[in-house]
């Protein structure tokens, strides 16, 4: 009892590297902002010019070509409920909010999956990391966000990003390793080079497998964007943000709703983009 | 059979050995000190997987390496390309080193000398057949229409025309191999390495591909290294025959020397197995004779029926075809010269002789030095035929089928 270990600093020590980096990377950082607050712009100001029935039109095409017509009338007519509860435009800021920070997620992924996948140092130290990642409360990562990118979408995208990406990372992976041995023995035996392997037999092969991931990416993005909403982000999570705090619970479910739409309809078209349909023959 | 040292040696192994484990030396050393393979894994815990392997493969030939599962036969196949990577020895292809070469020149090497046909097809499957057959011209950079032109070409030559927008998915196992074949052949490598290619395969089907193999094996004339754990396989398609065992090369020679002069038990006891033969009789094997001699004919007669049928014996009968014995091409070449006209004095008794119900197996032994075919003779002692050393072998090669 009488040995005082004395409490270990760790919060401090992370709060001192935050502040490190806010302070001398701040240009970055505000670079990043301004590209990524560009980009939300930009496709949120394209989703809101189309008419409501346009885009409805194009989604429910889009269900139909990759999956089936009971998914596109689906779509019409949970968009169609969404229009007529008043939540199309957090809908499509939430919507411009997923894919963005998915778009992002994956772009790093595959590389770090693909790395991950070839050497096994790195396997062994990327999974920790990634465990780390997918453990830590989402709640966690909004915080340093807001010193970093201030309130709003992008520190909602970073945080987004960050929480989201782990699948894609070990979907890739898996899907890479799980390439058969012979058919790289034959790429091997016919004289391919590394890169050559890669891009024509273990990516085209995992692509099924990495598909699973960026379905399960796109799932916890919505997720984090909906949390989100407490550091700003605009979108269905606000709507339901503002019902809790006015003691609402009629217009959360309706946000809720709206919020379980839209991942349905993004889970079956990506569920769908994996299972190609066999190609006539 | 003699060894013809004239032909072009197109692979030269010496000294090829290879332990898998992370200290090859200590194993090489006690196999140096004439340790075996049980003793070193023991005593180490490396596998000695292949010991000091030498053999060459000639131009043009179809050489078997035999051996049952953990001989080395798959080891030492990848050897030749690296797949696996060799613990020691030469691996000698034109010139070239193989296990000396830098990463980029394997690679070049690899394209230019291997193609590969695997047990299990490995065919990709997100790529047509078409695609397929292309891929080592893909690898090597070939434009595409001179590749699609190869492919479609190698295609139709293992009977596949028809097929090229197919996927693998949907070809029988015999025509996924045929794809394998294919996409080998395309390749145009001037050695073609083929592990265990059709014992994925039913019976039937491999042995119509064993057929398909010899007879592109003798229009193209590819040097093609092929690994079976089969004895029937490999007498049927060998030109020769390495036999391994525990990593070790136990025997080499045509299919004949391994079946007539098994170099020991290992060999005598795979050779055993093709004892179905029992269940063949001389009957199956015999074919007609060519030409006999009759015992009123004259030698410079005799001599002429041999020239024309360049025979160096024949067997003589009289006017009811009752078998006298058989009579040798000198003998009745001095009897010619010094102007005799009877062979009745020439002829021979030492000829083997068999009736048309002999087991198969009884025959083989018959075959003396003077490699005399054997007669087929009734109950009467009338001549039926004749049966090759030949026809022999491809009976007991033929046996492991049914």
């Amino acid at each position: 009892m009488a040995i005082d270990i004395p409490r270990i600093p760790l919060g401090d020590g992370i709060e001192g590297g935050l502040d490190f980096l806010t302070s001398h990377y701040s240009n970055v950082t505000r670079g990043i902002s301004s590209v990524t607050q560009t980009g939300i712009s930009a496709l949120n100001d394209g989703l809101m010019w189309l008419p409501e029935w346009a885009l409805m039109a194009i989604i429910a095409l889009i269900c139909w070509r990759v999956a089936n017509l009971r998914l596109g009338i689906g779509a019409v007519l949970g968009l169609a409920l969404i229009w007529n509860l008043e939540l199309w435009n957090p809908m499509i800021e939430t919507l411009t909010l997923v894919v963005i920070a998915t778009a992002v997620a994956v772009v790093i992924a595959l590389p770090f999956g693909v790395l991950a996948a070839i050497s096994d140092r790195f396997y062994s130290v990327i999974m920790p990391v990634l465990d780390f990642m997918q453990t830590m409360p989402a709640f966690v990562y909004l915080i340093p966000a807001i010193p970093f990118f201030g309130i709003g979408s992008v520190s909602a995208i970073f945080a987004t990003v960050i929480f989201s990406m782990p699948p894609a990372i070990r979907f890739t992976t898996l899907g890479i390793r799980q390439v058969p041995n012979d058919l790289i023995e034959a790429a091997d035996a016919f004289g391919a080079t590394r890169t050559q392997k890669l891009i024509k037999i273990q990516f085209p092969l995992s692509l099924p497998t990495i598909m699973a991931g960026i379905n399960q990416t796109i799932m916890l993005a919505l997720s984090m964007v909906v949390i989100a909403a407490m550091i700003g982000a605009d979108g269905l999570g606000s709507e339901v943000w503002r019902a809790i705090q006015r003691l609402r619970p009629g217009d959360g479910f309706e946000a809720g709703i709206a919020v379980v739409i839209l991942a349905m309809l993004l889970d079956r078209i990506t569920q769908a983009l994996r299972k190609p349909k066999k190609k006539a023959s | 059979m003699t060894e013809t040292d004239e032909t072009n040696i197109k692979i030269q192994v010496r000294g090829l050995s290879k332990v898998f484990g992370s200290q090859p030396k200590k194993a090489l050393e006690l196999r140096n000190q004439g340790k075996k393979r049980p003793e070193i894994l023991e005593k180490t815990g490396q596998t000695l997987g292949l010991s000091n392997i030498d053999f060459d493969v000639r131009e043009g030939e179809l050489l078997v390496i035999m051996g049952l599962s953990g001989s080395g036969k798959s080891t030492l196949i990848r050897c030749l390309n690296r797949l696996i990577e060799p613990t020691e020895g030469d691996i000698v292809i034109d010139g070239q080193n193989i296990p000396k070469l830098s990463e980029k020149e394997l690679l070049e090497c690899r394209r230019r000398h291997f193609s590969m046909v695997f047990q299990n097809f490995a065919l990709f499957p997100h790529k047509t057949v078409q695609e397929n057959a292309e891929y080592g011209l893909e690898v090597r950079g070939v434009e595409k229409k001179s590749r699609v032109e190869s492919a479609r070409n190698s295609l139709k030559q293992v009977g596949l025309d028809g097929w090229e927008d197919a996927y693998p998915s949907q070809l029988s196992g015999g025509m996924q191999q045929r794809v394998g074949l294919a996409r080998a052949l395309a390749n145009d490598s001037t050695v073609m390495l083929m592990d265990e290619a059709f014992s994925a395969l039913d019976p039937l089907i491999r042995k119509d591909m064993q057929q398909e193999l010899i007879e592109l094996q003798h229009r193209m004339k590819k040097t093609t290294i092929f690994i079976t754990h089969d004895l029937d396989e490999a007498i049927s398609i060998g030109d020769r025959i390495i036999l391994l065992k525990d990593g070790e090369v136990v025997q080499m020679g045509t299919p004949e020397d391994i079946l007539t002069r098994p170099a020991d038990d290992y060999v005598a006891r795979f050779v055993e197995g093709v004892d179905m033969s029992r269940i063949f009789t001389a009957n199956s094997a015999m074919r007609s004779v060519r030409a006999t001699a009759r015992d009123s004919d004259g030698p410079r007669t005799v001599l002429r029926k041999m020239s024309e049928h360049g025979l160096d014996s024949i067997y003589v009968i009289d006017r009811d075809r009752t078998l006298l014995g058989i009579v040798s091409v000198d003998d009745v070449d001095a009897a010619a010269k010094a102007g005799k006209d009877t062979i009745n004095e020439l002829i021979q008794n030492d000829f083997p002789k068999a009736g048309p119900d002999e087991p198969m197996n009884n025959l083989f032994a018959m075959f003396n030095e003077k490699s005399y075919p054997i007669a087929i003779v009734d109950d009467n002692q009338r001549l039926l035929g004749v049966v090759v050393k030949g026809a022999v072998l491809e009976k007991l090669a033929e046996a492991g089928e049914h």
